[in-house]
């Protein structure tokens, strides 16, 4: 009986035998299977037409199967013939979340090398990030900045010129001077911001384990986080501020995520059920513009975990094993880690859950507020700069809800007296910068209510999962002040709205200034 | 070198099985006790081997917890890609695949990786 199936023609080329089942009755031999892998990749990004040649593009490399094989894409497709070859500049960043995954010392040592091996062997300047490395974040990462982002001038078209026309004046001049009449925004922009912070070249890095203190902290963080979908979610938001950052300290305006559709089938169910239902469009595109300045690309996204591990193990891309997030086998899943049960268990039943899944998230678009430039960072959240979706009336059930909370909070008896005592305790310097003497020290109320005005900056979203939180201490700095940055902005703007005949636009103005 | 996600199952004699192994799972620990590569032996049966058969066989032998992570029902976990000699187990008949000498099995799973 097994000769028979062995007997199964490849569907391309009707000669080889298939090894592979890509949806129902699609068989790919080997070679066939290759070509239609690496043809998806190169399609992707010429249909979408997003990347600019000569843009340089930051690669997120987890080490699971869906990120390795974007890196081999991508250096398979600089090499590609002239005309079809990839041009824009890459570079790869990994973020070692060794701390939250339950490793030791030794193990992220262990860790960190293989990866580093991995990345060197590229040939691409690298960068290997500790997930620790979150408290050391600027607010500004989570500032919307409108004044960053490409203008529409900058099309796709005027970029290839700019492009071409720069690689002729490298060849023809070496006097390093380029003025290009087209594009130049976005070069200079790049050339600008490279300059301020100079890349670290690969051979010069030293990489040093984070500090066991700033370790300590991160475990805190997290082990105030009591469900493991809240951690899954504070881990993703924690890693994309990361992400936004390092990109813009070494210029680069494109960040690739390999997300593959088996992931974001899951992701696009999950966000359901957290209550991201409004972001989906974002959260499981193609591209997610929600930063501005710097986009979220996401190349795998047509190929299913199927086709991306068997293109792995039969080409021989290194992968790397992480272990999950730190959870204790008591513990209940999370819904992520349900949803990818669920989901698999119906694809295997049913082939094609994944596609149908995945269309649909295909189908839904981007509401024209999302992307438009002129909302400013206050009406977005504060972890996922999505725009806030709960600025609606008060006679909706939301508001009941948050009422209610708002009610329970203040008489919450997880509000140890200790909080209050903690803030006296706190630096001068930090009570300086609060400026608020008189909420100051005053009551064990002030933890409630930093509760409420960092929910009170969260899309619904956000604030569902934020409510596992437990303590806001642990919080890196830079999400604590740009809370109190907001805070007081939102204040002042309703002060000065009481002096002002009610102009908007007027009132912008004020605050610009 | 690199750590994969993935066991093999390699024949070597006639009813001799060797195991190279790191198998997925959803949480920390390996399902195999933390071993990467295995090599055991398949006692002779008077059936012939199939994957189904395996599958019992390495649930009653190699899997030390939580073994659903790994085997649901008679079949792996959903999410488990299963390769026989490089290629797509659903060409090979899946579970009543029979096993050759020499034999080349791979599971890799597609859960919790990105
Ligand atoms: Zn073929
Ligand atoms: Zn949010």
């Amino acid at each position: 009986m097994e000769w028979l199936s062995l007997e199964q023609k490849c569907m391309k080329c009707k000669e080889c035998s298939a090894v592979l089942i890509i949806r129902v009755g699609d068989a790919f031999c080997k070679a066939c299977f290759k070509e239609y892998f690496v043809h998806k990749f190169r399609a992707m990004l010429g249909k979408k037409r997003l990347i600019y040649p000569g843009e340089k593009v930051l690669l997120a490399l987890s080490g699971g199967p869906a990120s390795s094989s974007m890196l081999q894409q991508v250096q398979e497709g600089l090499s590609w013939e002239a005309g079809k070859k990839l041009r824009f500049v890459p570079g790869l960043v990994h973020i070692d979340e060794g701390a939250v995954r339950g490793q030791n010392l030794k193990d992220r040592e262990k860790m960190v090398a293989e990866v580093e091996l991995v990345l060197k062997r590229s040939g691409f300047p690298y960068q290997i990030i500790f997930l620790e490395e979150v408290f050391n974040l600027p607010s500004s990462v989570v500032r919307w900045d409108s004044k960053n982002i490409p203008s529409v001038a900058d099309d796709y078209k005027a970029a290839v010129d700019g492009f071409l026309c720069r690689h002729t004046q490298l060849k023809n001049a070496e006097s390093g001077i380029r003025t290009c009449s087209t594009g130049a925004g976005v070069q200079a922009k790049l050339a600008e911001l490279s300059i301020k912070e100079p890349e670290p070249t690969a051979s010069t890095r030293t990489l040093r384990l984070p500090s066991a203190q700033s370790t300590q902290a991160l475990n805190q963080l997290f082990d105030s986080v009591t469900s493991l979908t809240a951690k899954e979610e504070l881990l993703h938001t924690l890693r994309s501020h990361l992400l936004i950052h390092t990109a813009r300290a070494q210029g680069y305006s494109k960040v690739m995520l390999g997300d593959s559709c088996t992931r974001l089938a899951v992701k696009f169910l999950t966000n359901i059920s957290l209550g991201r239902g409004a972001f989906l469009a974002m959260d499981t595109g193609f591209s997610d513009g929600r930063y501005g300045d710097v986009v979220l690309v996401r190349p795998m996204r047509e190929y299913s975990l199927k086709e991306i591990s068997a293109y792995n193990e039969m080409f021989g891309v290194p992968t790397f094993f992480s272990p999950a997030l730190n959870s204790k086998p008591s513990e209940k899943g999370s819904i992520h880690q349900l949803t990818e049960t669920f989901i698999n268990k119906l694809q295997s039943d049913f082939p094609s859950t994944v596609s149908t899944v995945f269309r649909t998230s295909e189908k839904l678009n981007v509401a024209g507020s999302v992307e438009s430039p002129d909302s400013d960072s206050a009406a977005r959240c504060l972890f996922c700069l999505c725009p806030l979706d709960t600025q609606i009336e008060k006679a909706s059930a939301f508001h009941a809800t948050l009422v209610s909370e708002h009610l329970s909070q203040k008489r919450s008896p997880d509000l140890p007296e200790a909080a209050a005592n903690q803030c006296c305790a706190s630096s001068e310097e930090e009570r300086r910068c609060c400026r608020k003497p008189a909420e100051g020290c005053s009551s064990t109320t002030s933890r409630a209510d930093e509760r409420l005005t960092l929910l009170d900056l969260l899309c619904y979203g956000c604030r569902v999962t934020t409510k596992d939180l437990t303590m806001l201490d642990h919080l890196p700095h830079y999400v604590r002040s740009e809370a109190d940055c907001r805070t007081r902005r939102a204040a002042m703007k309703k002060e000065i709205q009481e002096f002002l005949l009610h102009n908007n636009t007027d009132l912008e103005d004020v605050l610009k200034a | 070198m690199e750590e994969r996600k993935l066991s093999r199952i390699v024949w070597g004699a006639r009813a001799l099985l060797s195991f190279w192994t790191a198998i997925p799972c959803g949480g920390a620990e390996l399902l195999f006790g933390g071993l990467k590569k295995h090599h055991v032996t398949l006692p002779i049966q008077s059936d012939t081997w199939d994957i189904r058969h395996l599958l019992v066989w390495i649930k009653q032998n190699l899997l030390q917890e939580r073994p659903e992570l790994f085997i649901q029902g008679d079949s792996v976990r959903p999410g488990i890609l299963v390769l026989i000699n490089d290629a797509d187990w659903e060409l090979m008949g899946e579970l009543t695949y029979k096993l050759q000498n020499e034999d080349s099995i791979t599971f890799i799973s597609t859960l919790h990786g990105g």
